[in-house]
């Protein structure tokens, strides 16, 4: 007889779990895990690229920007290991979203019509592995020289020039219109997700997205664009 | 057949206060031995099962839709009345039930009215409680509206979008006791048959609409809050899937019809286009605040209406009625656009609609002010028509919207089969021959949150004990047996014609007959007609498909055979009601300027229908009306 | 009339997705003949009404929709229409979309919203039934028939209200999450939760509401948001996605504090 399908039971509701599990596993609690590692991320390839400009005043000032940096060996690897945490953060929260969002909808449509998503939202998938897999070579590259044929330990003028020049260098203009998109959409999306957009919905956050978004990536791409233009030579 | 009001005794205001005191209470350890099914999740179905669930009782409540949110209370837009006087404009419980009672042309009972505008005002505590984002005035207090038949602003409102609010509300109580397991709730089933032990209403049988399997559920008490019968003219404003199923196969089981004849048609709507047409759709009454109807002077006038200077206008509410003016009730606005329209002076391509004119309230207050208040509205109006009402006038005509009949039931709700209990617009009780703007959803909601927790106790508490009855006992066997004996009988038709064609076809004949205006000869025609309808439709109807799967071909169906053999009951009540009053008008009983004449020497009472019979007229039972609050008169909106 | 187009009639090519039940593959089939001399004031589902009859007449099973108000309120409606959910046209459910809304000719693919969480029942029919779980779960004031205070001694800023209703106006028909490139429900969620939480009446219970809500959501199999905006594109209503962003604050802030000691849902009943 009949117990029906229909009536609804509280039955799929997950089981009560500690909170920081509940916050872990839930949608919101992950897409916020996103959100706080992005804004770091973010903060951080801002103060990476307000770094690199110094280029333009020569290799004097760059070389002691960097030797600066490495003067303090416990904070720079806390930097470090801060950074590596909140990618861990951000790789963590990317896997497990994707992972719930494939399983969502097992059939999709034969036709699709995007009204209001842009490509940039809809290929975060996408430019975030290739980014990751972009930040990897960027560290072997310049960081550590070990694919870097020519790589000085110390000398990051050096390094820079050598290292940007031809096929490299629009390697590295290719990542940085990858990571356009991924901090276009980034950007807006984790001002959302904390929550901060007041009343309807879209300008303010989509402007401050756009701003920061060209500042940061063209900021970033004038050093490759300089060594291969010539202006920023040995 | 007896038809025992059950009225209590004592003077109209302490009636209800006292006899909440003289009914029987149940204990809170004993009310979960007690299981009510619910049919229907609208306001009065949904506030009815979250209210005796919240009390205790075991509830299993029932909807045709797939979640109980889409019941059709959902769509009423303009609000609901209540006795608050937050507006000091002289409103009070004495002045809305004298309203209602005068607006319902003296046909309902004083004290079921009287109780509705007690509790009027505890249901908008309620709904506000439940976070019903009713308007509100800058200080944070709720602001009102005016509606038809009423000289005070007492309608609450949610933009035009009260209906789904108060509806939400109700949802949200109810799917909290789902939630908390006491309420079963079962969507996407459809009941067919009332099923009586012992003279007793102990449960019902369902048919599943998903795998189509007939299902037997058994409860101490039944009750039906499944709406009104409106889409027996077709074309109304009701949902596609409203019905009179259940309310029809409760009155062939004994529960006695009440007042099938007082059918209320909504004077705006959206006039009808072609005959693809499915549905018609309201336009509020609340428009008439600021809208002015009117249509031109001459016969025949086919110019576009901001050719046609204002001394060529008719603005005919405001000319027949002075004191009401475009604020008349429902039933006086409807038959004055059906007059002016059979006159020749009807707008639009069928000739079939009058004007609703804004232009004089934009340029009075400008057109942000309107659009805050109907823009919603006038973006539907837009959307189905394709012409902007914000730049020239809406074309609005009457159209099928509520019934004032039906089951009858006493003071307690409880029709004439003992534990069975007809709720909201599903019963007869409070709005006479013609219901007032913003009263349905006062009505649906005072049944279920308060009256039903109250009279259903006093059932329980006056038999106590009700003997088991499980679903293997005979009377279920039988029910269930006959509902699948009838699927079969409509699927092996194999005819040519669908259930739609029959359910146009149903629709002229009472439209024509026995819409806003119904004579003797007329309705003697239909009831020639109707029959021959039934006939060839059980001859003639092609349903596909199986009964063991959606199937929805075969749950039309069986609606409209339903709705044709109700449609002939309503003529038939049509006919014997030898007065007009409030919606009901026959044309042989008016006044010389064309108003209801009533005729109280004679038809001062509820004229209750008892099944008798396949082929048998039904017996009409009457139960006499009492007026001793109210001085009978003739309406008057002039 | 003023502003009124003139009726024509459409010849035009539907390609429908048609499932038997649950258990069926489903596949596509073409109606050609039963969809010709379709009136442009015909609304979307009447031109289904329309091919409809003609299936029956013709001995074939109907096309299964589901449907009740038609006049845009109750959400029963909903299929998807050449890739858009409700079909082409903003803030329009599809049974206020009309066919002067296509050209002649067209050719239009139907198919039922498509998520795990709402299977395909028959045809273009799901089961939404999910989305009454996650108003047990939490979508709700726990205030019991007949004990409420006097309405006006609850005085709600206007602002608030009206921002209130604005997220109340949805009718839950799963059209953000039909759009949703990952099948999330978050406008939904954002939609019912936020209603409440905006009113003072919800704010004792804002916390346990929407951890509630989210955690029910999540259990029922929706996608996550990841902000892509489709919901609020197709939404009938226009619901903004700023009340995802307020449910997101809400979330964090409600994940934060710490629980009370007392019983979680109130008393049953």
């Amino acid at each position: 007889m009949s117990v029906v399908a229909s009536s609804p039971a509280a039955g799929r509701r997950p089981a009560p779990r500690s909170r920081l599990q509940r916050f872990l596993t839930s949608s919101i609690g992950l897409k916020l895990i996103m959100a706080f590692s992005g804004v770091f991320l973010s903060l951080f390839a801002l103060g990476h690229m307000l770094g690199n400009l110094q280029a333009y005043q020569g290799a004097e000032a760059l070389d002691a920007y960097g030797a600066l940096l490495h003067k303090e060996p416990a904070l720079l690897w806390g930097v470090r290991l801060g950074l590596l945490g909140l990618v861990g953060m951000h790789i963590f929260a990317y896997l497990a979203l994707t992972r719930r969002n494939n399983t969502a909808r097992p059939k999709g449509y034969r036709q699709r019509k995007w009204r209001e998503s842009s490509y940039a939202s809809r290929s975060m998938t996408l430019t975030g592995p290739l980014l990751l897999a972009f930040i990897v070579y960027h560290i072997l590259h310049l960081t550590t020289g070990t694919v870097h044929p020519d790589y000085e330990e110390g000398a990051v003028y050096h390094n820079l020039v050598t290292g940007l020049g031809g096929v490299n260098g629009l390697i590295y203009i290719a990542a940085m219109a990858m990571l356009a998109f991924h901090l276009w959409h980034g950007v807006w999306s984790m001002m959302l997700t904390l929550g901060l957009p007041e009343g309807r919905y879209g300008s303010l956050g989509r402007t401050v997205a756009t701003i920061f978004t060209i500042l940061v990536t063209v900021g970033f791409a004038t050093v490759p664009l300089a060594v291969l233009t010539g202006v920023l030579h040995l | 057949m007896e038809l025992k009001s059950n009225v209590p005794p004592g003077p109209l205001e302490t009636k209800w206060t006292q006899h909440k005191f003289d009914m029987k209470l149940i204990n809170p350890a004993n009310k979960r031995k007690y299981s009510v099914i619910v049919v229907g999740s609208g306001l009065a179905g949904a506030s009815a099962a979250a209210s005796l669930a919240e009390l205790g009782y075991q509830v299993s409540c029932f909807c045709y839709q797939d979640s109980p949110r889409r019941a059709h209370s959902i769509a009423a837009q303009g609000g609901i009345n209540a006795a608050k006087n937050y507006q000091n404009d002289g409103d009070s419980v004495q002045r809305l039930f004298y309203d209602t009672i005068k607006g319902g042309d003296f046909r309902a009972r004083e004290a079921n009215v009287h109780r509705l505008a007690e509790v009027s005002v505890n249901i908008i505590d309620q709904c506000v409680a439940q976070g019903v984002p009713f308007a509100r005035e800058y200080s944070g207090l709720l602001a009102n509206r005016s509606f038809g038949g009423a000289q005070v602003s007492r309608t609450f409102y949610a933009r035009g979008q009260t209906g789904q609010q108060l509806l939400l509300g109700a949802y949200q109580a109810l799917e909290r006791q789902v939630g908390l397991g006491a309420v079963k709730m079962y969507t996407r089933h459809e009941m067919q048959q009332v099923v009586k032990v012992e003279g007793k209403a102990r449960g019902i049988v369902v048919r599943n609409l998903e795998t189509g399997e007939i299902e037997s559920h058994a409860a101490d008490a039944v009750i039906l809050a499944t709406g009104g019968y409106g889409t027996v003219f077709y074309l109304a404003t009701y949902a596609k899937g409203a019905n009179c199923t259940a309310i029809w196969r409760a009155y062939k089981k004994g529960a006695a019809f009440a007042n099938p004849c007082y059918t209320q048609i909504h004077p705006t709507c959206i006039p009808v286009t072609g005959d693809h047409q499915s549905k018609l759709t309201l336009m509020s009454e609340s428009l008439r605040n600021d809208g002015r109807i009117w249509v031109p002077k001459a016969r025949g006038d086919k110019r576009a209406p901001d050719q046609i200077p204002e001394d060529e206008r008719d603005y005919y509410l405001e000319r027949k009625y002075p004191a009401f003016g475009n604020l008349s009730p429902r039933d006086i606005s409807s038959r004055a656009a059906k007059e002016v329209c059979d006159e020749g002076r009807g707008v639009g391509k069928t000739g079939f609609g009058v004007y609703l004119d804004f232009a004089d309230a934009i340029n009075r207050l400008g057109v942000d002010t309107i659009r805050e208040r109907y823009g919603n509205l006038f973006d539907m109006y837009e959307r189905i028509t394709d012409e902007d009402p914000y730049k020239s006038p809406m074309r609005i005509y009457p159209a099928s919207h509520y019934t004032m009949g039906g089951l009858w039931v006493d003071y307690h709700l409880m029709s004439t089969i003992e534990g069975l209990f007809v709720l909201g617009e599903a019963n007869f009780s409070d709005h006479g021959a013609n219901r007032l703007g913003a009263s349905a959803l006062m009505q649906g909601l005072a049944d279920g949150y308060f009256v039903i927790p109250y009279t259903l106790g006093n059932y329980f508490g006056t038999v106590r004990t009700f003997d088991k009855v499980g679903i293997d006992h005979p009377a279920f066997q039988e029910a269930r047996a006959e509902v699948a004996e009838r699927s079969k009988r409509l699927l092996g038709i194999n005819g040519d014609r669908t259930a739609d064609d029959f359910h146009r076809e149903l629709g002229k004949i009472m439209w024509n007959y026995s819409g806003m205006g119904r004579s003797e000869e007329g309705l003697k025609k239909a009831l020639v007609e109707l029959p021959a309808l039934k006939e060839e439709f059980w001859k003639g109807v092609r349903v596909p498909g199986t009964d063991g799967e959606i199937n929805q071909s075969l749950e039309k169906a069986g609606r409209v055979a339903d709705l044709i053999e109700l449609g002939q009951l309503l003529c038939l009540d049509a006919l014997e009601r030898r007065e007009s009053c409030g919606a009901h008008f026959r044309e042989e009983y008016q006044t010389p300027d064309h108003e209801a004449r009533r005729d109280d020497e004679n038809f001062c009472h509820v004229a209750a229908w008892e099944y008798t019979g396949e082929d048998s007229t039904p017996v009409r039972h009457v139960e006499p009306l009492t007026f001793e609050n109210v001085h009978l008169q003739t309406r008057s909106y002039k | 009339m003023a502003g009124h187009g003139e009726e024509k009639l459409l010849n035009l090519t539907l390609n429908v997705w048609r499932q038997r039940n649950r258990g069926d593959a489903g596949r596509f089939e073409t109606y050609k003949d039963e969809a010709r001399d379709i009136s442009t004031d015909m609304s979307f589902l009447e031109m289904l009404d329309v091919v409809n009859e003609r299936l029956i007449k013709s001995g074939r099973e109907p096309i299964a929709f589901d449907h009740d108000c038609r006049e845009g309120i109750c959400g029963q409606c909903g299929v998807v229409v050449n890739g858009s959910p409700h079909g082409p046209r903003k803030a329009t459910t599809a049974c206020q979309l009309h066919m002067r809304s296509f050209q002649d000719g067209d050719s239009l693919t139907i198919e039922p919203w498509r998520a795990s969480a709402f299977p395909v029942v028959k045809d273009l029919m799901v089961d939404r039934s999910a989305f009454d779980r996650i108003v047990a779960a939490g979508g709700y004031i726990s205030v019991r028939t007949g004990n409420a205070p006097e309405a006006n001694n609850i005085p709600v800023p206007k602002y608030d209200a009206d921002l209130s209703m604005d997220a109340a106006a949805c009718i839950g028909c799963g059209a953000c999450v039909a759009a949703c490139p990952n099948a999330s429900a978050m406008l939904f969620v954002a939609a019912k939760a936020e209603h409440l939480n905006l009113l003072p009446q919800g704010a004792p219970e804002k916390d346990s509401r929407v951890l509630a809500m989210i955690d029910q959501a999540d259990g029922e199999g929706f996608g996550n948001c990841t902000n892509h905006g489709e919901c609020e594109a197709v939404c009938p209503k226009e619901i903004s996605m700023a009340f995802i962003a307020r449910l997101n604050r809400d979330y964090l802030k409600a994940s934060l504090k710490r629980p009370r000691a007392s019983a979680a849902a109130g008393g049953a009943g």
